[in-house]
């Protein structure tokens, strides 16, 4: 199953099982989405569900939540994360908040989904990861989505959940073909055991879940059996399955297309130095995206991220350098 | 002029009047801390509106008191908020800017200037396709008139024919800034006419705000889109209560005094002769009980309890998640 065609999936799903349901953002309806996950929606559910926006992100947002107030579950797909800061007094004013200042007496059960990070040559204004944005405001819940399964799985979790989440995709994800789990059992806040190892835990989340698992392969040849863990939930941080993983590793490797300087992997440090420091052998490395505006040039851009031979490298040297 | 309307409109006016001195009386012996922006002076506004719109969603700017008296919510449990009291209508932890009810479809106290305008928009979308044609009703200042989120907000309304009256109070004052130096209208409802329905009228008489609301009613009810009002008002006291005011002269309060509303109306219904003196003295004594309770309430209720700090972040289901 492509990836953007769990995301349809549930999508479709949610607005078959609830006429709540409804989508709207920009080219969501007559134009199918510009990575074409709503799709076919338009003419299945109809224009008052599938709601073609202005470009005016404040008010895809703000509409949104009045829409939510109202006792809609609508779900909010802006452009690309980027876009996403024209909206951010809804998403953080707003929305994150009512519910805390209402005394518990507003409930916004509201999906806003957002592609975003490093794709291919889109410059800076349009490659970003602001999860850390997102994931530091109380009040919201972030959700991101590495592969078919938890796309559809946590992304219909998402929608039926009554309070604000915001969903992160990665741009290069939508046309790939994914295996998809049917899964009986699922905790849209639970992190996944992607691999078990002995030897070293890797963290990682969104696209970076397929570098570290290419960079696992060069890793195996050198010996070291790697445990990975995708996160799915930025906020809450499923930190009880880091740490139990640090417990059996003792070693632990942060892998993130976001800028180092605040970005994710800073948080999760912080609370691995809480709650795992003194199961640790040595200094957690963090692996992340330069502390650079994305660059529009091929190679400058690749050198501005993560990619698996740099994680390899970084590792390595990290290892002979603590003597591990 | 209807008697028990008149009535009823002096009872809620003067009730909003003696509750914001009263608030004020409380901030300056500090029971009453941080932003408090009084409605002193804009009543008409405050009573007119939420009297004629009596069904579907309000969404209001922070200076919501006494919308929200209006709208029915019990003046001590205001009061209380405003205290930070647990009784208090968001159990403390809004404060003045953040009086929320949905049992009264009142979601007031959005104190991020025109950040509420794009949520009554949606709302208003949702309840057009929920065929609710009551519609929403958001009510915002001269300031919010600059804003991009106001501008979005029209357009909406307007391309979508949503069911939602756009209402500004025009006291020509942001704070300290007079609207004539940022913006190119003084009289604001120029700025929407080309999108919709738009008139100006005297905000400090009640009768005319019910019955320019009333009407705008009639027209977002019959599904013919958007209506726009601005009222011109006048606050008589500063923006809130850290702002001295000292941008106005004496000069220019005491000509927007002397149309005081609530003054106003009681003269006007004497002189008809359709409500009696003897209406307004038991109204007065009334207002003074009603107040003087609202003060007693929040000062004797409790503070929150400390657990209450991680409460209400969000959902059951969702708290049980965190760590």
């Amino acid at each position: 199953m492509l990836y953007r065609e769990a995301l349809n999936k549930a999508i479709d799903e949610s607005m078959a099982a609830d006429e709540s349901v409804v989508i709207l953002g920009e080219d969501v309806g007559r134009y199918g989405g510009s990575y074409r996950v709503s799709e076919g929606l338009f003419s299945k559910y109809g224009e008052k569900r599938v709601i073609d926006t202005p470009i005016a992100e404040l008010s895809i947002v703000g509409n949104a939540i009045g829409m939510a107030i109202a006792g809609l579950r609508p779900i909010a797909e802006i452009m690309t994360v980027n876009f996403s800061l024209l909206a951010m007094d809804q998403i953080i004013n707003h929305a994150a908040k009512f519910r805390y200042m209402s005394g518990g007496k507003m409930t916004i059960p509201l999906t806003i989904r957002m592609p975003g990070g490093v794709s291919r040559q889109l410059a800076a204004q349009h490659s970003e990861n602001y999860e850390t944005l997102y994931s530091s405001i109380p009040g919201l819940i972030v959700l991101a989505a590495s592969n078919a399964t938890y796309a559809y799985y946590g992304l219909k979790s998402a929608i039926f959940l009554n309070d604000p989440v915001v969903f992160l995709e990665h741009e290069l994800l939508y046309p790939m073909e994914m295996e998809f789990k049917e899964l009986k059992n699922f905790d849209p806040f639970k992190a996944e055991i992607v691999k078990e190892g002995k030897d070293l835990t890797i963290i990682t989340y969104l696209k970076m879940r397929y570098d570290v698992l290419e960079a696992e392969k060069e890793l195996r040849k050198a010996g070291i059996d790697v445990e990975i863990i995708d996160l799915n939930s930025l906020r809450p941080l499923d930190i009880e399955t880091i740490a139990n993983s640090i417990k059996k590793t003792k070693k632990c490797v942060i892998v993130e297309e976001d800028h180092k300087t605040g970005g994710m992997g800073a948080e999760i440090v912080a609370q691995i130095q809480e709650k795992c420091f003194y199961d640790l052998d040595a200094p957690v490395l963090r692996i992340a995206g330069e502390d650079v505006p994305i660059p529009y040039n091929r190679k400058l851009e690749l050198l501005s991220i993560p990619t698996p031979d740099k994680i390899v490298k970084k590792i390595l040297k990290w290892k002979a350098e603590n003597g591990i | 002029m209807n008697s028990a309307r008149v009535k009823k409109f002096y009872y809620l006016m003067k009730l909003g009047r003696e509750f914001e001195l009263a608030a004020k009386r409380e901030y300056m012996k500090g029971n009453i801390a941080g932003f408090l922006h009084l409605d002193i002076g804009q009543e008409a506004v405050s009573v007119g509106t939420m009297q004629a719109f009596d069904k579907g969603d309000v969404f209001t700017h922070y200076r919501e008191h006494v919308l929200a008296i209006a709208r029915g919510m019990e003046p001590k449990h205001i009061m209380a908020e405003l205290f930070g009291k647990k009784t208090g209508v968001s159990k403390g932890k809004g404060g003045s800017m953040h009086l929320f009810e949905p049992k009264l479809d009142f979601y007031g106290g959005d104190a991020i200037v025109a950040g509420h305008l794009p949520i009554a928009t949606g709302c208003a979308y949702a309840r057009k396709i929920q065929g609710e044609n009551a519609g929403v009703f958001a009510i915002f200042g001269d300031g919010a008139s600059n804003a991009g989120a106001f501008f979005e907000s029209i357009n909406i309304a307007s391309a979508w024919k949503l069911p939602i009256i756009f209402f500004v109070e025009n006291n020509y004052y942001a704070i300290g800034t007079h609207i004539s130096w940022v913006s190119p209208f003084v009289e604001l409802y120029n700025k929407a006419k080309n999108y919709m329905p738009s008139k100006r009228i005297n905000g400090m008489d009640v009768c005319e705000v019910y019955n320019a609301v009333m009407e705008a009613k009639e027209h977002i009810e019959n599904g013919l889109g958007p209506y726009f009002i601005e009222a011109e008002t006048y606050r008589y006291e500063g923006h809130s209560m850290s702002d001295a005011g000292k941008y106005r002269s004496e000069e220019e309060i005491e000509i927007f005094k002397r149309r005081d509303p609530i003054e106003n109306l009681k003269k006007k219904a004497l002189e008809l002769g359709i409500v009696d003196e003897k209406y307004f003295q038991e109204a007065d004594a009334k207002v003074e009980k009603v107040v003087n309770e609202a003060v007693e309430f929040a000062a004797s209720s409790p503070e929150p309890e400390d657990y209450e700090l991680f409460e209400d972040v969000f959902c059951k289901e969702c708290e049980n998640a965190l760590p």
